[in-house]
């Protein structure tokens, strides 16, 4: 608990800065890229909140990075790469899809496919009784009843 | 000494929780009259102990009494009484208190409106009820004690945390636990269920009202929750996946499912045992909330301060009540007998791919949530789970759902022809296609496929939710066919709402437009067709802050359409920096701009946004609330009451 | 019978892992650079802007710790003290001053003492983002092949020092 409040200290004394930067883009398409960017990649320092809607200092810092290796023609495969090399897995809001994470990915779907057995079952289970055979006498009245019916529908 | 007494009064309220909930339940199992009749009479005076309770502590607040840690905490003598008082539950300890206020006033309220249930069954929910209070009750004397007193007293007190100083802040809370809390009712009227072995029609009969209740709130406080975080946490977001939001949207979901199934064993007497787990869910999500966001176990943008004893302590409470019940569970489901039957195309089977769809789509926000914890736990390293992932693994889950939701009340219990529902809704298909197409040309522009999904999903739920609507007006004697039970009306609202909202997702996710520029007084921006022009910047003096409050003019077409003031707030106490966005509301479009920072000379760095249609997404949860409050005033649930208190007024009412 | 207990087992594993989570710190990331060579870089000395700082010369050939710090950093003031007393010990500590101003660093190393062999001075924070560092302070463990054995989040206890780091640099002081 007590290295809890150190690190709590250590983050309020972050200088803290801009959130709104204005970056100049040569195109709509490298600032959709760089938008969509920021707001995939976790800020470390932070609660919980991605690069884009922070403010904290490093947040500003590793958006500089992200622009500068946009700008420099950078994919944005390679800038992830960047990223998660530096600080692992944390910083992606998209776990990427590996042997530990098949559970968190595939589970819902397994879930849904496992939700979609017991409807099949329970619906078999439940599927309502057929109604006894009709006697010969029973037949005939309603063979009678549809003719009538029929006739009087056409 | 307020808070003396304060402390004093939430003692006895634990006294009385005690009382409430053993004499009751023992007397209901050793038939012992005299100890049932207690459980009325203490489950109001334990409400009452805890009104002056609650009271005292804002009382405390109210006349800055700063020798209280709580008060010296989170409030100061600058701060406006509005907020004075809603600073009360704006932490942990006072936030609890009012959880157990709320849960205290459910109680009372299920004491006062239980007409017609057997003495002893209403003993048994009253001493549940009681048994999750002494839970609570001891954790705030115990770990979270906010009468406790200060020592030295501070000359004035830390203020509270600027983001909490605001209307929506202030009002959401209380909405969003008489939600979570009022899952306690269908809960405790389960488990009362479960120890007499009495799962019949009645009890879900007596369950939906309360639950349908509980549910409007929770949805209320939700909406209020997104829309309070859209124009003061974030830029513009509306939810943001964050475990806080996960953790109240969860039991939503949880009893959203129960609301459904409560409908098909009130009205054919099937699912019981589904019912009553689905009521344990509900209820045990709320509490697993309570934990995940006051144990630090996760980290949140809004979690509270956290302490790992209080977490224990929550953790073994929600063992105790959650465990108790799941036992309970296991040893009695087996017994009941449920032998309806119904045809794979009927009412009874659609309510149950929607329970399994919300069932599915709740456990896939909890995987989600506790994902990065289990991974640390079995020390694989450390992920994070953001919005990409819920955004694409909810999205398939959910659809079917909103395709469904509209068709379900067409379809007829027992049997239904496919065929005969094809042929009565197959014309609303071309419809809403070409309603999605129309009105995304029209407004904005043929964006990509997945928004035209999203619209044609939403009308086409819109559309069928009001198809039995337009069939009555056209079949039966006109207006006449419009006289229907308000349940149907409250259920058509709710769905239609729910239509609403997806327009809001889908339009405002996809259109929105955002801009960062640099501007200095004279200067302006266009975006969207919408010209923002700069007027500059002034100081502002509030109560406990001081700001720069920049003016923008906004004109379409040359006309001015708005004024934005937004600000940027030095709040004095607690030495830090808010942005105060201005929105310009409208059911088209939101204008919201915040103001970034000072640049050289006199410019400042600017976010516009043009935000379509997002207005939507708020109406839509408030037309789902007013859909369950209608639904729960439906005439049958209170002639049931009237039914057995008073067979004479049957004649009256029917 | 079974399928209604169901329920509670998958409760009772929830529980245990929610105990579990009671036990961690939620806001410690590992690093992935720990078992990879450090990365290396060139930077200006604080005490003297001329000589470099060559991490590849640095940091290998013996054991090291690596501590990033501020002059405006609360816990690192904390830390600073202990950081003395290792010195003092024989342990070899390298710094990075980062996020600073020259000025602000050197008052602070004249002031509370020097435990560094040498500092680098890292103004824009590129270096710390090549470490992977998002908190100070943050110290390395580094052995004699410039390989990080480990990752220290936030000041060095002497508790920390006795439990996980100490007998970490005693054990690679034996090897080769």
């Amino acid at each position: 608990m007590k290295w809890g409040i150190a690190l709590l200290a250590l983050i309020l004394t972050l200088p803290t800065s801009a959130g709104i930067e204005v970056r100049q883009f040569p195109n709509p398409e490298l600032e959709a890229r760089y938008q969509h960017l920021i707001e995939q990649l976790r800020c470390l320092v932070c609660q919980n909140q991605s690069l884009a809607d922070s403010n904290a200092d490093l947040a500003e810092d590793l958006r500089d990075e992200v622009y500068t290796m946009l700008l420099a023609g950078k994919r944005d495969a390679e800038i992830v790469d960047f990223l998660v090399q530096r600080y692992g897995d944390f910083v992606l809001y998209k776990p990427p899809v590996k042997k530990t994470t098949w559970l968190l990915w595939f589970g819902p779907f397994a879930a849904l496919g496992l939700g979609g057995i017991l409807l099949w079952r329970i619906g078999r289970k439940r599927r309502p009784e057929p109604p006894p055979p009709l006697s010969d006498a029973e037949r005939r009245r309603l063979e009678k009843l549809l003719q009538d019916h029929g006739s009087d529908d056409a | 000494m307020t808070a003396e007494l304060g402390q004093l009064a939430l003692i006895f309220a634990l006294l009385m929780a005690v009382v409430q909930a053993f004499f009751p339940l023992a007397g209901a199992a050793l038939r012992l009259p005299a100890w049932v009749a207690v459980a009325r009479p203490a489950a109001r005076a334990q409400a009452l102990f805890l009104a002056v309770s609650f009271y005292c502590l804002v009382q405390s607040f109210v006349v800055n009494d700063f020798s209280v840690r709580y008060v010296a905490e989170h409030s100061n003598s600058a701060l406006p009484l509005f907020y004075r008082i809603a600073a009360a539950w704006g932490a942990h300890e006072g936030s609890v208190l009012l959880w157990a206020l709320i849960l205290g006033l459910w109680t009372a309220a299920v004491s006062l409106f239980n007409r017609g249930l057997s003495e002893i069954f209403t003993a048994r929910v009253l001493g549940i009820l009681g048994l999750v209070s002494v839970g609570i009750l001891a954790f705030i004397l115990f770990t979270s004690n906010p009468f406790e007193r200060l020592l030295p007293v501070p000359p004035d007190g830390n203020d509270l945390n600027p983001l909490l100083q605001d209307f929506g802040l202030a009002v959401h809370p209380p909405m969003l636990y008489m939600g979570y809390v009022g899952m306690a009712v269908p809960f405790a009227f389960a488990i009362a269920a479960l120890m007499s072995g009495t799962l019949d029609i009645a009890w879900a009969r007596w369950s939906r009202p309360w639950t349908l209740v509980a549910w409007s709130f929770l949805t209320l406080g939700i909406t209020l929750g997104s829309w309070w975080a859209y124009y003061e946490l974030g830029w513009g977001g509306w939810w943001f996946w964050d475990p806080v939001e996960n953790a109240s949207f969860m039991p939503w979901l949880m009893a959203t499912a129960l609301i459904h199934s409560l409908t098909v064993t009130e009205k054919r007497g099937a699912f019981k045992a589904w019912t009553v787990l689905l009521a344990i869910f509900a209820f045990s999500l709320s509490l697993l909330g309570m934990f995940l966001v006051r144990s630090g176990v996760l980290v949140s943008v809004h979690a509270f301060a956290n302490d790992p004893e209080r977490g224990l302590f929550i953790l073994v409470f929600l063992g105790l009540v959650i465990g108790a019940s799941l036992l309970l569970y296991a040893l009695r489901a087996p017994a009941v007998r449920d032998h309806a039957r119904f045809h794979w195309f009927s009412r009874e089977a659609l309510l149950l791919v929607n329970n399994v769809l919300l069932v599915v789509a709740a456990a896939s926000v909890l995987l989600g949530t506790l994902y990065p914890l289990v991974l640390d736990a079995l020390g694989l390293g450390k992920i994070s789970v953001g919005p990409p992932y819920f955004g694409s693994v909810f999205a398939p889950v959910t659809a079917p759902l909103f395709l469904l939701a509209g068709i379900g009340p067409l379809v007829a219990w027992r049997r239904d022809d496919p065929a005969r529902l094809w042929r009565q809704v197959r014309w609303l298909v071309p419809v809403s296609l070409t309603a999605a197409v129309v009105v995304a040309a029209l407004w904005f522009r043929i964006g990509d496929l997945v928004t035209l999904a999203f619209l044609a999903t939403a009308f086409w739920l819109g559309a069928t939710a009001l198809l039995p609507w337009w069939q009555r007006l056209r079949r039966r004697e006109g207006w006449r066919g419009l006289r229907q039970p308000a349940g149907f009306y409250g259920m058509t609202l709710a769905h239609f709402g729910l239509a609403v909202f997806l327009v809001g997702v889908g339009v405002s996710n996809h259109y929105s437009i955002e801009r960062t520029v640099r501007l200095a007084p004279g200067d302006s921006a266009e975006l969207g067709g919408y010209r923002f022009l700069f007027q500059g910047v002034r100081e502002f003096d509030g109560p406990n802050y001081g700001a720069d409050e920049g003016t923008f003019e906004v004109y379409r077409d040359g006309e001015r359409v708005a004024v934005l003031r937004p600000q940027k707030r030095f709040y004095r106490v607690q030495r830090n920096v808010m942005t105060e966005a201005a929105i310009d509301p409208g059911l088209r479009r939101d204008l919201y701009v915040a103001l970034g920072e000072p640049l050289e000379g006199d410019a400042w760095s600017v976010r516009l946004y043009v935000k379509p249609a997002v207005r939507w997404i708020w109406l839509g949860g408030l037309l789902m609330m007013a859909g369950g409050l209608l639904a729960a005033a439906d005439r049958r649930y209170r002639t049931a009451r009237a039914t057995a208190a008073a067979p004479a007024s049957v004649n009256a009412t029917a | 019978m079974l399928k209604y207990l169901l329920p509670l087992g998958l409760f009772a594993a929830l529980l245990i892992l929610l105990g579990v989570g009671l036990t961690l710190n939620p806001r410690e990331v590992p690093s992935p650079l720990v078992g990879r060579p450090a990365p290396t870089f060139t930077l200006p000395r604080l005490d003297d802007p001329e000589t470099p700082f060559d991490s590849a010369e640095r940091l290998r050939g013996r054991v090291s710790l690596f501590n990033v710090w501020a002059s405006w950093c609360v816990a690192c003031r904390q830390e600073h003290p202990f950081l003395m007393q290792l010195a003092r010990q024989g342990v070899t500590i390298y710094g990075l001053d980062y996020k600073d101003t020259r000025e602000a660093g050197l008052q602070w190393i004249e002031r509370l003492g020097n435990p560094y062999r040498a500092v680098a001075f890292d103004t824009d924070g590129k270096v710390a983002i090549d470490w992977g560092v998002y908190g100070v302070p943050e110290t390395f463990v580094i052995d004699k092949q410039g390989v990080i054995r480990y990752k220290h989040i936030g000041p060095i206890t002497p508790k920390d020092w006795e439990e996980k780091l100490g007998p970490l640099v005693a054990y690679l002081e034996k090897q080769p």
